[in-house]
């Protein structure tokens, strides 16, 4: 698929270009049921079994607006600081494609529910960037298709089509930042760095997955390069399909470095929706359309408008949550942390996991260690971010009281960390069942005691003579034989008690 | 047809939309019809006439009258986020041309990869 | 006996069948043997379900005999326009496209018909998706005017009418988004009402145009539109334009006109629908109506509505365009017909073969004028400048509607015309909804009641009375009134 491509080092890109940002981002919102009907918003399953005549587009069926979508619009448009419209619609767009059951698309368009907001981010050294955001508008979701035949399984060369509708309706909120110049060489990571808030916002608002994998939070990157020289706008690029933050940030970079060793040749960017490759890094084009789009929006009759009084706004305005910055404040005050510390744990995705561990108990120090040492070695291992470890912090919370209990030793608890990452399930069954459990009876352990000294009498009498560093042999043995569930310090207490 | 009704006159020629075959083609491939050559003339003639006389809401559509979407004065018609019973999958399927492992089999799809 | 039954008002029938002198097996059978006896010749039905309307009426004398409290119409026979979906009963809209089609869901105008224990005969033809004036455009064939089987029965709710002059329903469902109740009604000289928009729910209504789409009751009586009109109207949460409203009084309104007066009552005439253009005997059949309702007490006066003059093209950009956009779904992949599909095209190339083979002229027509009058270029002088006749003939309404309780006028300018008539000549058929599409633009309720018949062709004539939105009672009790004093008008001979 991927034919060679000129692309300009990134330096004398930056040199000679300043480009210029835009993002959009749509994410789902994990509603109970569709945007426009009753069907449970949950898909992966059997095909087609979450539709009704509204989200199959049966002729005679009508949508009805999810009273919680609106709210949980207004309510990511009040955390990105947007005004709130007094009065919105939505309308049809319309354009035929089968994973649209009525041939087009229920969406606002030039009345959105919230529009000129702001989002500060906060750049890995912790320069913050504030990116504008333009609007956030509601829309419904497509159907699935899978394409059968052919080489790949993907579109082209594909001899047929399957469709499933369960997605088709599913709440999507749409939320455009404007242009986004000036960042320069930080682009790709400016980029990153607004989806990274921008998930962690959702996420703390309670409205979706946010599950980029699972494309429950979906980015579009408009990049355009304007020469230093002219100062004159470039022609942009859209690159679709970029599945993670770390895409983001690559597929950015791409399209900087491709878009100006096209211009450097003296050739234009067309403007054009591109498709990111994961595995080589790069974008292609995608298939050119024959006829110019012409979506013929207009108000959509089969809805009334949206006219949220300002006291509701107010009222769910107070429902927001603490918003991750103001947690990050309050914790680095609360926790003494140095920026740089608070920085390094925002970086490694650790802070929201730790604090949530504290919530569930935990002791900061201990919370902060089990993630920013073993389980940091485990994500790297399984080569997955640490929020997406089977692990929940409540279950590290309880392992921490585990060994606080005296319960488990820190050996046992790695063990019983293991168990639950190995899908075992909470750490109190994996306990139980790989009969995790300190030995902490004085009697089986004398018992053990007496039976290595027996089995090494050279290796005791060397201890009665004085020979303490000779009990490690003995410790070694004992914990052996106890599996590793007895308590070492103990045993080694014990050995040198029967040998004095 | 020896009907004669009144409406409104029609407007001059000057700003009056003179339909093509080349419009009336592309109007059909955005509507998702294939129109035969005969019917491209038919409408192309049709649509014109039709145009021209519906042209005349521009004589009083004046910027400083709001436009009507709605007859019904509603505003915030939600529903409670609460699952209703679907079809199911049989049910959804029952209508459909062609049918596979519980999908909606449709011809290849020519379309972008997004 | 046979006779009585298909000649009696549905109000009659209701009263005898709840009073156990008559069966509803009876009064259905005797309607579905008219059918076979008369729908050869007037072709009102697109299908009839005798079993399932039998199966209803036999529920409904059971619950008779049982003493169970029944609604007022249980028992009673209905035909129903085949624009309303019906849980596995042939749904078509006319179309070629939904040959087969079976729905999975009933409609909610169906569900609160099967509720009442109402029986639903059939299905009625009408204009493919509700598009025309005459029945012709259905892909299954028209619908002759029992007055004169030469002739059309109006449309595009032409079965539905048809088969109330026809005497094979007492009742019958329309819907009306340009006049397609008012007009077949004013034609065949039966009573047709389109309610106020969001009055009755459009849940299960084969859309054609959202804005404009209102389904209503079709009797031959004033009283047996507005029982009719009570079963079905009412506010339903899977439409989101219905209207959280009670149901305006109109049989009590309806009742109340019986008693003949009409002293107080304020009546304007719509002075923009008269003059050339309209049928002299329509003229003179309107004027008779004017005098008779002068007698009856009412203060009858001139009014001008100036922004009428361009209701019709307001709603021949408005309808196209919103048809345009409901009738994309037909596209060949989850339901309906499919054409073309030879394991070689594309889904583009079978969506496009199937809706060149699927739909009619006058839809293709109308879907290109839509696709045309929505275009980004042409928003603004088109689709836009049509919502703001809108909004002006709105006005024009509640002004109007300051000075008088109703509003009147011919519903039609001409009585019923030959079939084949205006066939190619698209302008010339869509003058005939010229009188009723203000009510549709603004939402307002309207309704046709017979005005006898035309003095030069002996064709039936029909009275528009026009009201405010929700007002709908109003004119029930102005057109009892009228239809008592007018007295009876015999019926075709069929």
């Amino acid at each position: 698929m991927t034919s060679l491509v000129e692309l300009m080092d990134y330096d004398e890109v930056i040199e000679k270009y300043d480009p210029v940002l835009g993002l959009e981002v749509h994410v789902e919102l994990h509603t109970n049921t569709k945007m426009f009907c009753g069907c449970a918003n949950e898909f992966g399953g059997e095909p087609n079994t979450n539709t009704c005549p509204t989200c199959l587009g049966l002729p005679g069926s009508l949508p009805v607006v999810n009273g919680k979508a609106v709210e949980s619009a207004i309510r990511i448009g009040l955390a990105l600081n947007c005004e709130i419209a007094e009065w919105c619609r939505f309308a049809r767009k319309n354009y035929f494609y089968p994973d649209m059951p009525k041939n087009f698309q229920t969406s606002q368009y030039d009345e959105p529910i919230a529009f000129n907001g702001w989002l500060d981010v906060t750049l890995d050294d912790g320069e913050v960037i504030r990116v504008e955001i333009e609007r956030a508008h509601m829309e419904e979701d497509t159907g699935k298709s899978l394409h059968v035949g052919g080489a790949t399984g993907r579109i082209h060369g594909a001899e047929h089509s399957l469709l499933d509708y369960n997605r088709a309706g599913v709440p999507l909120i749409e939320i455009v930042t404007k242009m986004i110049p000036g960042t320069g060489r930080r682009a790709p990571e400016v980029a990153r760095a607004y989806v990274t808030a921008l998930r962690d916002l959702l996420k703390a608002l309670d409205v979706s997955d946010v599950r980029m994998d699972q494309g429950s939070l979906r980015c579009d990157a408009n990049v355009s390069l304007s020469p230093k020289t002219t100062g004159a706008l470039g022609t942009r690029t859209e690159t679709k399909n970029v599945n993670s933050l770390r895409s983001v940030e690559r597929a950015v970079r791409f399209e900087m470095t491709r878009q100006a060793a096209v211009l450097s040749s003296g050739g234009e960017v067309t403007q054009e929706t591109r498709h990111f490759d994961e595995s080589s890094g790069s974008t292609s084009p995608g298939r050119k359309k024959e006829t110019a789009e012409d979506y013929r929006y207009f108000p959509e009759p089969d809805l009334v408008p949206i006219a949220p009084s300002r006291e509701w706004v107010e009222q769910l305005r107070g429902t927001l949550p603490e918003l991750p910055w103001e947690r990050r404040a309050r914790i680095q005050k609360e926790w003494n942390l140095t920026d740089e510390v608070l920085r390094d744990l925002v970086n490694a995705n650790a802070l929201d996991l730790i604090i949530a561990t504290v919530e569930a108990g935990a002791k900061p120090d201990e919370a902060r260690s089990w993630w920013v040492s073993y389980l940091a070695q485990q994500a790297n291992t399984r080569g997955v971010d640490l929020p997406d470890l089977p692990i929940t912090p409540a279950q590290v919370a309880r392992v921490i009281e585990l060994v606080n209990a005296g319960a488990l030793t820190n050996k046992l608890a790695r063990e019983a960390v293991n168990g639950v990452l190995a899908g075992e399930g909470s750490p109190d069954e994996v306990v139980e069942k790989r009969g995790l459990k300190v030995v902490s009876d004085d009697s089986a352990l004398e018992k053990a005691v007496d039976e290595a000294l027996a089995a090494q009498p050279d290796v005791a009498q060397k201890i009665r003579d004085g020979k303490v560093q000779a009990a490690g042999a003995i410790v070694g043995a004992v914990m052996k034989a106890t599996k590793g569930q007895a308590d070492a310090a103990r045993v080694r207490e014990i050995v040198l008690a029967r040998c004095s | 047809m020896g009907f004669p009704i009144r409406i409104p006159t029609l407007r001059g020629l000057t700003g009056v939309p003179s339909i093509s075959r080349d419009e009336v083609a592309h109007l059909a491939k955005l509507a998702r019809l294939a129109v035969t050559e005969d019917e491209l003339d038919l409408f192309a003639g049709q649509l014109d006439v039709i145009l021209q006389s519906v042209a005349t809401v521009g004589d009083i559509a004046t910027a400083d009258i709001p436009p009507t979407s709605h007859a019904v004065p509603l505003t915030n018609v939600f529903r409670e986020d609460v699952v209703r019973p679907s079809l199911g999958q049989q049910q959804a399927l029952s209508g459909a041309p062609e049918a596979e492992d519980g999908r909606f089999r449709v011809p290849r799809i020519l379309g972008e990869e997004a | 006996m046979t006779n009585d039954l298909i000649h009696a008002t549905a109000a009659e029938l209701a009263a005898k069948i709840h009073s156990g002198e008559v069966s509803s097996v009876e009064v259905t059978q005797a309607h579905l043997d008219r059918i076979a006896e008369t729908d050869q010749a007037v072709h009102a039905f697109l299908h009839v379900d005798a079993e399932g309307a039998l199966a209803q009426a036999r529920q409904v004398d059971a619950d008779v005999k049982a003493g169970k409290v029944v609604s007022p119409l249980a028992g009673v026979p209905l035909a129903l326009k085949d624009v309303m979906t019906t849980e596995g009963v042939p749904t078509t809209v006319g179309s070629k496209m939904l040959e087969g089609w079976l729905p999975p869901y009933d409609a909610t105008v169906t569900r609160k018909l099967k509720d009442a224990g109402v029986v639903i005969l059939g299905k009625t033809n009408m204009d493919e998706f509700a598009m025309g004036s005459s029945t012709e455009n259905s892909a299954y064939g028209p619908t002759h005017n029992p007055w004169d089987l030469d002739r059309i029965p109006g449309g595009s709710g032409g079965g539905s009418s048809a088969a109330l002059a026809a005497l094979q329903a007492p009742l019958a469902i329309g819907t009306d988004t340009g006049g397609s109740i008012r007009q077949p009604g004013a034609v065949t000289g039966t009573v047709g009402v389109k309610p106020t928009y969001g009055g009755v729910s459009r849940y299960g209504l084969v859309a054609f145009s959202s804005s404009l789409d209102q389904a209503g009751p079709c009797a031959r009586t004033v009283l047996d539109a507005a029982l009719l009109h009570e079963v079905i109207a009412g506010y339903d949460e899977m439409d989101s334009t219905s209207i959280n409203e009670p149901v305006p009084p109109v049989v009590a309104a309806a009742r109340e006109g019986l008693n003949g007066d009409l002293t107080g009552v304020r009546i304007g005439v719509v002075t923009q629908f008269s003059g050339e253009g309209y049928q002299p005997g329509v003229l003179r059949s309107f004027q008779a109506a004017v005098s008779q309702l002068k007698e009856l007490g009412a203060e009858i006066a001139d009014v001008s509505c100036p922004s009428f003059d361009y209701a019709l093209p307001a709603y021949y950009l408005i309808a196209p365009s919103e048809c345009s956009s409901n009738l994309a779904r037909f596209d060949a992949m989850r339901y309906g017909l499919r054409v073309g599909d030879d394991g070689t095209r594309s889904t583009e190339e079978v969506m496009s073969l199937t809706r060149e083979a699927g739909f009619g002229p006058e839809v293709k027509r109308r879907i290109m004028i839509g696709t045309y009058a929505l275009s980004s270029g042409y928003y603004d002088a088109y689709y836009g400048s049509a919502q703001k006749v809108r909004t002006l003939i709105t006005q024009d309404f509640q002004k109007a509607f300051a000075t008088f309780d109703v509003l009147i006028s011919p519903t039609t300018p001409t009585t019923a015309f030959k079939i084949g008539e205006r066939a190619n000549d698209p302008m010339a058929m869509y003058k005939a909804d010229l009188c009723t599409i203000p009510a549709n633009l603004a939402g307002t309720p309207a309704m046709s009641v017979p005005s006898g018949l035309s003095d030069e062709d002996g064709l039936p004539v029909g009275l528009q009375i026009m009201a405010p939105a929700l007002q709908d009672h109003r004119m029930y009790r102005v057109a009892a009134a009228y239809e008592a004093a007018r007295g009876a008008f015999g019926g075709p001979s069929l």
